[in-house]
């Protein structure tokens, strides 16, 4: 009976959690329990998608989420990020320069060559997606084999460390308008809500740690027609930012640690003239934690379409950065729409109370025509 | 990451409250600017909980914020203390919260969170009342926009709400917002009260004690501070009207457990297709049998 399926609420909790826990190990005796730097490398993309999406650089605390969550990305970013609530903000970093990357990969769709050369790197780009049966019966050796023989007589020297940027020569040519230095400080999203209108920075911090899909669905609707950014990479590139902070006592800045990350910069059609110079083109900035391709590109194409929308007022939802700022967040988006899973016998109640109410008197109307509803 | 890096084992130890004291910091001024302008949606960071966006994250921050040793919390929801949520959040509360008591007495609690019913006793000015919203604006049903919502606030310009409520009568000869009541506070800003039924709003009006709305997925916190006005719109010739769970005859219908005819009521469908009517309150439910089981003092004298 209803009312007894909310009460003893203490029981059922407990019982849901022994239910989970009982299916995350329904291997049993066969089983092996997955060690997090084993979900951290093998898993690599997957721990990618949850330290971006969490905000937070901590592979191994991703890595404990997705096995706590048993592989669902928009509940281990949610862990993340609650994790996150507790720590106190202990100081602001200063801009980092992507420059100094070290790369694992670089490439640009705009020059056939670029300075530094492409590099293809880690990618399924060009991988025909055929199953590799192989895989299936993998043994400890043959995987060990892999990781033993790649690079196997590469000497250190011979691996390029960083690359300049490509759209350092665009600027170079005047195609790009120079780098105008940041008038405000960066917007925290962290510690400020967004209320609108919202400047640039807000809006790529909430990009930056945005759910991938929502984002991809996005930029996909601008791409097809709702929208015109159509955007050329510059260059995507993924690799190793190492962290400057300033030190505790001497404040010089000093290397902290490094973050993987992927950085997309699309370049769009031009724009009149601004501030009376000549046309250039414009630009859109994609950066996420992690190695994740698509999402940067994404979120460079929304940069540029949002930019648009903030200076000529949005033509379509992904040049609206109210429409896409406030939706792209997968905590918000799957809490809310878990939330309607809950009890809500107190509202249905009310909603019936209307409904009757306005049936009862259509139908008094309907019996009596003159009694009914004003014209 | 480094090969060698192992996860310490105090990881997840937390602090009191589970916020970190600048986080908690911060809620309490926003509380403060809330209930100095009454029904304004003051905005905050509002930080991830480790429940679901729409659970009640914005009504735990508030209690977070404001919970301290020798305080007594209750958390109900649907008017329950036992309901899963309810139950969820409290033990949250009391795994982060030492020094906390909780109870499910409404009299005995310093601090009430609650989701979409505020209690049947009539609260104190000892008490706080903390309330989950889900949308913490009500124009929200006629303007998307929220930068254009907030201009319409400053404004105190109403009249597409009004217009909605006119359309309701013209097209069903009643005004059809069953719970979510748009409620003017202090004569000015016109706040979305939670998803409590219109039953509850008169609850709002004058209340002795402080109630708090927290957002938290919208970030908003607002008030209504005690002895406040909180007027529901109407027309002078349609008057506000709330749940009165009139059965076929026109009879106020009673609780199946305690006999009350003077509470909010869940419908319920038995097996059998039947139903029956208990008070969602369950203290005040539990209450009134209790006092119906004990003789009464004039029967033992």
């Amino acid at each position: 009976m209803g009312y007894v399926a909310i009460k003893g609420g203490g029981r059922a909790i407990r019982g849901a959690e022994a239910a989970l826990e009982a299916l995350r190990t329904a291997e049993g005796a066969a089983g092996t329990p997955l060690s997090l730097s084993t979900i951290e490398q093998q898993l690599r993309l997957l721990t990618s998608r949850v330290v971006s999406e969490g905000g937070l650089y901590h592979p191994r605390l991703a890595a404990l989420a997705i096995k706590q969550m048993q592989g669902d990305t928009l509940e281990a970013a949610f862990a993340l990020r609650a994790y996150r609530s507790t720590k106190p903000r202990l100081l602001e970093a200063p801009l980092q320069d992507t420059n100094r990357m070290r790369l694992i990969r670089r490439i640009s769709s705009a020059f056939k060559d670029i300075p530094g050369g492409q590099m293809l790197g880690p990618t399924n780009d060009y991988a025909l997606r055929l199953m590799r049966m192989d895989l299936a019966h993998e043994t400890p050796e043959a995987f060990r084999d892999v990781s033993r023989r790649f690079l196997d007589g590469v000497a250190d020297t011979d691996l390029p460390d960083t690359f300049p940027k490509v759209v350092e020569a665009l600027r170079a040519e005047g195609l790009l308008p120079p780098l105008a230095p940041g008038k405000r400080a960066p917007f925290d999203i962290t510690r400020d809500p967004l209320v609108f209108p919202v400047p640039r920075s807000a809006a790529l911090a909430t990009m930056a740690r945005a759910e991938t899909g929502s984002l991809l669905a996005m930029a996909y609707s601008n791409m097809r027609g709702y929208g015109d950014v159509h955007p050329t990479v510059a260059e995507l590139r993924v690799g190793y930012l190492p962290v400057m902070l300033p030190h505790p006592v001497t404040g010089e800045p000093i290397e902290a640690g490094e973050v993987l990350m992927t950085e997309c910069e699309v370049v769009a059609m031009y724009e009149g003239p601004t501030a009376g110079g000549p046309p250039v083109f414009t630009l859109g900035y994609g950066a996420c934690f992690g190695h994740n391709e698509t999402k940067a590109i994404a979120m460079a194409i929304l940069d540029r379409a949002l930019q648009k929308g903030m200076r000529d007022g949005p033509g379509n939802p992904s040049e609206d950065p109210e429409f896409v700022l406030l939706h792209v967040d997968g905590v918000d988006s799957m809490g809310f729409a878990s939330h309607y899973k809950m009890p809500h016998y107190v509202t249905f109640q009310s909603d019936m109370d209307r409904l009757r109410t306005t049936q009862a008197k259509a139908a008094a109307a309907a019996q009596n025509p003159t009694r009914g509803v004003p014209a | 990451m480094n090969a060698g890096y192992e996860l310490p084992l105090d990881e997840a130890a937390y602090s009191f409250g589970f916020l970190d004291e600048f986080a908690k910091r911060e809620i309490r001024r926003t509380v403060l600017k809330a209930i100095s302008i009454p029904g304004y949606q003051t905005p905050y960071a509002s930080r991830e909980m480790p429940m679901g966006r729409g659970f009640g994250t914005g009504g735990l921050q508030l209690t977070l914020s404001l919970v301290g040793a020798g305080d007594t919390l209750k958390v109900i929801d649907q008017g329950s203390d036992d309901s899963v949520n309810a139950v969820n959040l409290r033990q949250f509360v009391e795994l982060t919260c030492p020094g906390v008591n909780t109870t499910e007495h409404t009299a005995e609690a310093s601090l009430i969170q609650s989701r979409h019913r505020i209690p049947e006793v009539a609260l104190t000015e000892q008490q706080v009342l903390v309330l989950q919203v889900p949308y913490p604006d009500p124009l929200v049903v006629v303007e998307p926009s929220e930068a254009r919502r907030k201009v319409m606030h400053g404004e105190g310009d109403y009249s597409r709400l009004l217009t909605k409520l006119y359309e309701d009568i013209v097209q069903f000869n009643e005004i059809t917002i069953s719970h979510r009541y748009p409620t003017r506070i202090n004569g000015h800003y016109v706040i979305d009260p939670s998803p409590i039924p219109r039953y509850d709003i008169p609850r709002l009006h004058q209340s002795k004690a402080l109630v708090l709305l927290g957002a938290g997925r919208e970030r908003k916190i607002y008030a209504v501070p005690p002895y406040t006005e909180a007027v529901p719109l109407a027309f002078d010739d349609v008057p506000f009207r709330t749940e009165d769970f009139l059965d076929e005859q026109g009879q106020r219908r009673a609780c199946a457990r305690c006999g009350a005819r003077d509470s909010f009521l869940d419908e319920l469908i038995g097996d059998d297709g039947r139903k029956t009517w208990h008070c969602s309150d369950s203290d005040y439910c539990n209450d009134r049998l209790a006092d119906q089981s004990q003789p009464s003092a004039e029967f033992v004298r």
